[in-house]
């Protein structure tokens, strides 16, 4: 009874179970990319004014970078369940690449902040402006015009990375799709769904990020 | 008035500035001349309190740049700077550079500060370049640029950075022209360049850098056509040599 | 262990297991090298073709480009297990995971390749053609050498990328250091306390990548 039920073919009701997970997809990686986002401008900030800050903070960025997400999702996983932090997995996501980003992306405010020539910064505090507003209106538009390319790049690893959230139990895209292909064998079908469903979130912003890239260069 | 007394300023174990004496009087127009290395620009930025002091004493109109009491922000909307590169803010529109510090330094509204930003573009010859970016702007248009967005802070003094030196030879005069008609106007100016004839043309007086110290002080006609000390003579001797020198003197 | 809800950290059983886990490593280390060097392998070509900018050997690199870089590289594995294992093609997850990792890397190494490329004068490559050298060996002599000096960080970077993409063995059931990890805190679900090991021993290897490379460059560019 039950292996009849598990080789069962495609039915119209799966395409709505596939529709939750790229809901899902959506919803983890907004999620991440505005906490990681937020989190990571005042950290990269920070990390360029203050030299206590850049030697605090160097190791969680650094090993960030250099460890596995999916080690990283478990470690959330395990370590907010210890901690009695709830049990969502939607929240473990969040958390996990949410950090992640604000490693990079405090990385990328870093070096677009720095890339503003010293001289623009100079004119500014020689007109008057205080250190804020020197900030406010002219690094940080600049650095913005810098770091926007570098930054939607990170945004579409985040998508990608994503993908593993099924490791903690959040049904994105990529574990529906793993879950539908256990069930019904139509590998090749649900496969290319979900090809096609990250390259054409992934294809069309790499080429606005690099066209971004190529205009500021010039 | 400007004075500096007994500056000393060193970039960690570097010392730039070994001692500078330099008084620069309401209305005077003063060239600081000197090998590139001398330290000419540091100086100028010290002198608004862009770069701090390790010793000596910098005084505004009597008031003491490095003092930490100073109100430097106040302090600085009276003395304006252009670099040789890299003045104009990118991201902004001509019009938008000009009026931005009358804007949130000055606390002046949207419709006064644009139209004071229109009157000092006027003033540079870019009146009809306001809504030009600095990338649709010519060298010469962008230090001109420069120069009307410190004017707009009505300073007392203007100081200059080699602000030609960036420049192609056919855009040199423009700029030129500028800084002689800010003269013209009684401006007090702190001019550093390399163009030897613009010196004897336009300087009240002429200051010699060499080894952190001035070396030499005096009239064009002094230092730079009798100089006195060796160092002067060797340097001007070379500066003539200069084929790009020749260049833009003619033109300008 | 305050905020610990009770909860009492329990490490001997984790280094009762670490020669599971660093047998584990070794298997991570091995397919990192391996991948590394074939990504490289197919990267070059592919610079030179993707620089031509026309012909088949240009569609058919920039296709792997755009497969490779805009879509999940555990994507990419599932393609090369599941995918062929759906044509009766069942290749050992050992090879899935070398395979995928190597087509990922091959992808970035590519883009990463051109830009290096692009920054090499032109005249480089008629110069020592000049001297009487094949195309092919004009590139192996004189132009990839100087590429790699331009690319080398960003090379590394995508090598210890690589690594951590190995990791995805462990959801093709791959004893490589996660799988071996996974397989290893089944018995106690102390699953923390064996995944922060394990992402020390990351961390450590990523470190030793890191470390290596550079001693490498230095001895190569003798600088
Ligand atoms: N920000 C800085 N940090 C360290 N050294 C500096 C810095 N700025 C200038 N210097 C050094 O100070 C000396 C004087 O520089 P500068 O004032 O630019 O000379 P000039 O404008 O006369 O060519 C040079 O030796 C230069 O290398
Ligand atoms: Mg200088």
């Amino acid at each position: 009874m039950q292996f009849q039920f598990a080789n069962q073919g495609l039915a119209w009701s799966d395409a709505y179970f596939l529709a939750q997970g790229l809901l899902n997809t959506v919803r983890l990686a907004a999620a991440a990319t505005l906490v990681g986002t937020l989190a990571g401008i005042v950290l990269g900030w920070l990390r360029t004014v203050s030299m206590t800050v850049r030697i605090a903070t160097a190791p969680f960025i650094d090993i960030l970078r250099s460890v596995p997400m999916i080690i990283q999702l478990i470690l959330a996983n395990s370590l907010l369940s210890i901690l009695g932090f709830g049990t969502s997995p939607f929240w473990f996501g969040t958390v996990a690449l949410g950090a992640w980003m604000s490693a990079v992306t405090a990385e990328v405010v870093r070096a677009s902040l720095l890339s503003v020539p010293v001289q623009y910064r100079k004119s500014a505090r020689s007109l008057g402006m205080n250190g804020y507003q020197e900030l406010l209106y002219i690094s940080m538009p600049l650095a913005f015009r810098t770091g926007l390319a570098p930054w939607i790049g990170l945004v579409l690893s985040l998508i990608k990375d994503s993908a593993l959230a099924g490791v903690v139990g959040y049904i994105e895209y990529m574990r529906s799709t793993q879950i539908l292909i256990t069930r019904t064998h139509e590998t090749w079908l649900l496969l290319m769904g979900a090809g096609l469903f990250y390259f054409l979130i992934c294809y069309p912003v790499s080429r606005y990020s690099r066209h971004l890239e190529r205009k500021v260069r010039v | 008035m400007i004075r500096i007394s007994n500056v000393q300023k060193a970039f960690g174990s570097v010392i730039v500035l070994k001692g500078i004496d330099l008084t620069v009087e309401k209305g005077e127009l003063v060239c600081l001349i000197g090998a590139s290395g001398s330290g000419k620009s540091t100086l100028l930025q010290c002198i608004n309190g862009l770069e701090p002091i390790q010793g000596g004493e910098i005084l505004v109109d009597g008031i003491s740049v490095h003092d930490p009491k100073t109100d430097i922000n106040k302090l600085r909307s009276k003395l304006g700077i252009v670099f040789q590169q890299y003045n104009a803010f990118p991201h902004l529109t001509a019009l938008e550079n000009v009026a931005l510090a009358p804007r949130v330094v000055s606390k002046r509204s949207r419709a006064v500060a644009r139209a004071l930003a229109q009157k000092h573009l006027e003033h540079v010859g870019l009146g009809d370049k306001g809504d030009s970016l600095p990338s649709q702007l010519s060298g010469g248009q962008q230090q001109r640029l420069a120069i009307a967005r410190a004017l707009a802070m009505e300073p007392s003094y203007m100081l200059f950075d080699e602000v030609t030196s960036a420049l192609d030879p056919e855009l040199v005069g423009e700029v030129l022209e500028t800084m002689r008609l800010l003269k013209s106007e009684g401006m007090t100016m702190v001019v550093v360049t390399h163009d030897i004839n613009f010196a004897r043309e336009s300087a009240d007086r002429v200051a010699f850098l060499c080894q952190g110290e001035v070396c030499e002080i005096g009239t064009a006609e002094e230092v730079i056509d009798n100089p006195r000390k060796e160092q002067t003579q060797k340097f001007l001797r070379r500066e003539n040599r200069k084929p790009l020198e020749i260049v833009r003197s003619s033109v300008a | 262990m305050i905020g610990m809800n009770g909860y009492q950290f329990y490490w001997s059983i984790v280094w009762d297991s670490l020669p599971l886990l660093l047998a584990g490593a070794w298997v991570t280390i091995q397919i990192t090298i391996l991948a590394f060097i074939i990504g490289t392998l197919i990267a070059m070509p592919m610079a030179v073709a993707r620089q031509q900018g026309e012909g088949w050997a240009y569609r058919f690199s920039t296709w792997w480009v755009e497969l490779s870089r805009n879509t999940p590289a555990v994507f990419q594995l599932y393609l090369f297990y599941f995918g062929l294992g759906a044509f009766h093609i069942n290749i050992p997850s050992y090879a899935a995971v070398l395979i995928s990792v190597s087509f990922n890397n091959a992808g970035y190494m590519t883009e990463i390749f051109r830009g290096g490329l692009n920054a090499i004068p032109r005249q480089q490559l008629s110069a020592s053609r000049s001297l009487g050298m094949t195309s092919p060996q004009s590139f192996i002599h004189v132009i990839f050498p100087q590429m790699f000096k331009v690319i080398f960080l960003a090379y590394v970077t995508q090598g210890i990328w690589g690594m951590l993409n190995t990791s995805f063995g462990m959801l093709v059931g791959l004893q490589e250091l996660s799988g071996a990890t996974q397989y290893a805190q089944s018995a106690s679900f102390r699953t923390f306390e064996f995944f922060l090991v394990t992402a020390l021993i990351y961390y450590l290897i990523a470190k030793g990548l890191q470390f290596s490379s550079h001693l490498a460059f230095r001895l190569i560019y003798r600088s």
